[in-house]
């Protein structure tokens, strides 16, 4: 585990999200190391998209505090952010790998223009660097050079997926969400996927949180483990630690179940 | 020529409050010049898209001594030009000319005339889209979030891919803009090749459109900045030949079909300015043979 | 030689001088007057006045006069008319539950108080070509019942509302007027306010097609037709001066009130709510569709998803409005000669360096034949 680093990059305490009388999610505090993977797990329901909306500041908390370590080193409340702040950090500093790509591309236009959209946005003006980067990129993440042109539309699902990775990490970010990155994707597919994600993810040191209900993905990419149910966190701990020795009941039930597929 | 006025109506047609609230909108547009400000955009007697947003800021700014020229294509005697010029003369009985340099207001859709303006003339622009980001994103809500937050990447990507795919930008009309440093603009769909003409244009430049009730200005001189690349530079549309007529070099040129075996010959777009350098005695390529008085009308 | 494109003014002067002669046809057949399009064409006057928003039987005729009978060139007609009028204040609402009734049916109750009244409709009617009209008839003397005693009707989503099974109607905010788009710009999210006005002043076919799509599955509101009624309602004013209301004449409108499914929340008991649709004259299509449509775009007040074109504000409040929609459409008809110009120039560079490209890549291919040979 690369968390080297003393200080927390994202400190969550008494996070809280109801709807009306239902509940989201209710009362996670954790902190979050740079470098360090942290894999929400749980059944459909368990609260844990919900969390990682409201981590990510798509959606305001009912109760609880976000807080992110800035480039400057200051810990800042992200709820207290004004919106260019945030949406500013949202396109550079963090990342957001959709479970379905078609969210996080722009299906319309050229690879190579999803790839350098962030780097235009935060004002680079010389088409051939921004090229030549996308390109490096689209080689990352292992997508021939000469489909650059190419829209995602004609892209398969895996090679979709993929380049949304690479239109999220062009800005270098430190933070990356991934929700399900791997659901919806062939199993064959899913394993090129998170072997691709491993490496990228330990080569640029990157903090991820990464929501799946399938624990395979949490076992092969995390290094904490966070299991809900019904909105609450009721165990965690180091993954290898959590898998193959769970406390909770209802963690054993979730283990059993996936040594059974 | 002062026409005599039609009876019944204000002074150029829109009662005085609603004139106060189109200034009052004008105003602010000047203060932040590029910002697109909402106004109360009032029915006129001409349709939706064919210059109503013009026409009230034309309304709005005309008064009783000003010298009104109303271009369409560059040409004052196209329909609409001429119909817009007739309804100011009728209802604000102002005096109405085909000189750029004799007139004081000139209000445009999609040229800039090629004589340079002063300080003493007011350029108003019929916009039928004012929002450059609309095709981009549709929604106005999102959009007016975008300019406040002067969040612009997207449009560069809509020029990255222009150029990934045809290997320089292709657009050509309506080309986007930067204000000041900070707004982004919608030029109106004039060609690019006039892009440079607003900037630092002595003349104040007002932008009506009435269907989307935005008002935007460019107050003189200020700094009008076409998007591009370090490596693919803004480039204005060229020409090979000079105008047919009055061989201008520089200016541009509509392309007129002669006959139906691919006969074609290029002249002026701006009709003033051709025939007065033809009445200067420049002499184009089909007009060569001609006496210096002739004409070509 | 090439001859100028000149003369606009004498050809529009020309055109014009067309028109007229086109409007009158032939002369031989008597000219049409206004009221005997008020008369005889009341449902078109009705529609001009109503979208027009202005309520005025014989600028309305006379526009439909004018135009020919392009009820949207009439429209369009008013409402430039419209806009020239001063601006003395607002009436005090009408009170619709005061109209003097001619048609009022409820689809929700077979019976109720005040009745059904059938009124004036085309609804039961067989729709043949009645080809004795085309004679001139003199119709019989209509039947009439209680003759000039005003029917007392309460509002049937009254009768929900003494239950508290319909959401209750919000009244009039002093701190929030109600909004005018003619004198405000729109912006988004809108009220309830400017968009039932918006959607008044909307073209009858967009809301029609819209209220359809509703019903068809593009966000259902499962509705039921509570109560149409159509008839004249008093419009008073109060001169700041007088400080109370005086009556200024009648308006004959058209309501309806769609009662429409809730299922409810945490918080909130499952409740019918309401779509309302209100229009000058008589228009039930209209009315209808403003109701089904108006129900549509309070999706977001109850918490539902806005998943369809109907509950898209907007989409619908951009353009519902027949006089900007037929403007800008029609205006591709002006010349657009420079920009296709600078497209033209674009289009014929793209194809040349297409073509070299293609030529470059061929005779790269042949050099490459000729190496490897």
């Amino acid at each position: 585990m690369s968390a080297g680093h003393d200080r927390p990059l994202l400190q969550v305490e008494g996070l809280g999200k109801s709807y009306g009388a239902r509940v989201g999610c209710v009362d996670v505090s954790f902190d979050l190391y740079p470098g360090e993977v942290l894999a929400v797990v749980g059944e459909s329901g368990s609260g844990k998209s919900t969390l990682l909306s409201v981590l990510s500041t798509q959606l305001a908390p009912s109760a609880g505090a976000v807080r992110y370590r800035m480039r400057d080193g200051v810990l800042r409340d992200m709820f207290a952010l004004a919106e260019a702040e945030r949406r500013f950090l949202m396109r550079t500093d963090w990342g957001f790998v959709h479970q379905d790509p078609r969210q996080g591309l722009r299906m319309g236009v050229s690879a190579g223009a999803n790839v350098g959209e962030r780097l235009m946005a935060v004002g680079e003006r010389h088409y051939g660097r921004i090229r030549d980067t996308a390109a490096d990129w689209l080689g990352r993440v292992e997508i021939d050079a000469d489909r650059i042109d190419d829209q995602p539309r004609a892209f398969s699902g895996g090679m979709r997926q993929r380049l949304q990775i690479a239109r999220n990490l062009v800005t270098h970010p430190r933070l990356v969400f991934m929700d399900e990155p791997t659901g919806g994707l062939d199993v064959s597919v899913q394993a090129r996927l998170l072997d691709l994600l491993r490496g990228l993810v330990a080569d640029l040191g990157l903090a991820v949180i990464i929501v799946t209900h399938d624990l395979a993905v949490a076992r092969l990419l995390s290094h904490r483990i966070m299991v809900m149910r019904q909105g609450r966190v009721i165990e965690t701990g180091l993954t290898d630690q959590v898998l193959d020795d769970p406390r909770e009941p209802y963690t054993q039930l979730l283990v059993s179940s996936v040594l059974q597929v | 020529m002062n026409a005599p006025m039609t009876a019944g109506y204000n002074f150029a047609y829109l009662d005085e409050q609603t004139k106060r609230m189109i200034r009052r909108a004008i105003l602010k547009a000047i203060a932040i010049p590029g910002y697109q400000v909402p106004f109360a955009s009032r029915e006129m007697p001409m349709p939706y898209g064919w210059g109503t947003g013009g026409v009230q800021v034309t309304a709005a700014v005309i008064g009783e001594h000003d010298v009104l020229k109303v271009i369409d294509q560059g040409s004052d005697d196209t329909t609409n030009a001429v119909s817009i010029r007739k309804f100011f003369a009728r209802t604000a009985g102002v005096a109405t000319t085909t000189s750029t340099a004799d007139a004081t207001v000139i209000q445009t859709r999609h040229r800039i005339p090629e004589a340079p303006l002063t300080e003493d003339q007011i350029l108003v622009y019929q916009v039928p889209i004012p929002e450059p980001l609309r095709f981009l994103e549709p929604r106005e809500t999102e959009t007016r979030t975008m300019h406040a937050l002067e969040e612009y990447g997207l449009m560069h990507v809509k020029l990255y891919e222009d150029i990934a795919r045809h290997g320089h930008i292709a657009t050509t009309y309506a080309y986007p803009v930067k204000v000041n440093g900070r707004y982004l603009m919608d030029a109106s769909p004039t060609p690019k090749f006039d892009n440079p003409k607003m900037h630092l244009s002595p003349a104040l430049q007002l932008f009506g459109a009435g269907r989307e009730k935005r008002i935007y200005a460019l107050p003189p001189y200020t700094q009008v900045v076409s998007l591009d690349f370090e490596d693919h530079p803004f480039e204005v549309n060229r020409f090979d030949k000079p105008c047919a007529l009055c061989a201008a070099h520089g200016v541009y040129l509509d392309e007129v079909v002669l006959d139906d075996r691919g006969g074609r010959m290029f002249v002026c777009s701006d009709t003033d300015f051709c025939e007065t350098r033809r009445a200067e005695g420049h002499r184009g390529e089909m007009l060569a043979d001609t006496p210096a008085d002739g004409g070509a009308a | 030689m090439y001859v100028a494109v000149k003369g606009g003014e004498r050809a529009i002067d020309n055109a014009h001088r067309l028109l007229d002669h086109a409007r009158r046809g032939d002369p031989a057949v008597p000219e049409i007057t206004p009221a005997q399009i008020d008369e005889q064409l009341a449902l078109a006057v009705d529609r001009v006045m109503a979208e027009g928003s202005l309520y005025d039987r014989d600028l309305a005729a006379l526009a439909i006069k004018q135009s020919r009978g392009d009820l949207i060139e009439a429209i369009f007609l008013v409402r430039a008319f419209r806009t020239t009028l001063p601006r003395f204040g607002a009436s005090e609402p009408v009170d619709s539950g005061a109209m003097r009734i001619e048609r009022r049916v409820s689809a929700t109750y077979k019976d109720l108080p005040g009745g059904q009244v059938l009124g004036p409709t085309f609804d039961y009617t067989h729709r043949l070509v009645d080809f004795a009209l085309a004679a001139g008839v003199s119709p019989p003397e209509p039947a009439t019942a209680g003759q000039g005693e005003a029917i007392d009707a309460p509002h049937v989503t009254g009768l929900l509302d003494d239950e508290g099974l319909i959401e209750v109607n919000p009244g009039a905010q002093a701190d929030h007027p109600v909004g005018d788009l003619t004198r405000e710009p729109l912006e988004f999210p809108a009220g309830r306010d400017l968009r039932l006005q918006n959607l008044a002043r909307g073209d009858e076919g967009f809301l029609l097609a819209l209220g359809y799509s509703t019903q068809r599955g593009f966000g259902r509101t499962h509705p039921f037709v509570g109560e149409i009624r159509f008839g004249e309602v008093e419009v008073a004013f109060t001169p700041e001066e007088l400080g109370f209301p005086v009556s200024l004449g009648r308006v004959a409108l058209t309501e309806c009130e769609m009662v429409t499914q809730f299922a409810g929340t945490a918080e909130v008991a499952p409740q019918f709510t309401r779509g309302y649709g209100l229009v000058f004259g008589q228009s039930e299509r209209k009315a209808m569709s403003m109701a089904l449509v108006d129900r549509a775009l309070r999706t977001r007040e109850f918490g539902e998803d806005v998943v369809a074109p109907a509950q898209d504000e907007e989409f619908v409040l951009s353009h519902s409005d027949n006089v900007q929609a037929t403007g800008f459409v029609e205006h591709l008809k002006l010349p657009h000669y420079v920009d296709f110009q600078a497209e033209l120039g674009l289009v014929r560079q793209l194809r040349r360096e297409h073509a070299e490209r293609a030529a470059a890549k061929a005779s790269d291919a042949a050099a490459h034949r000729e190496a490897a040979e």
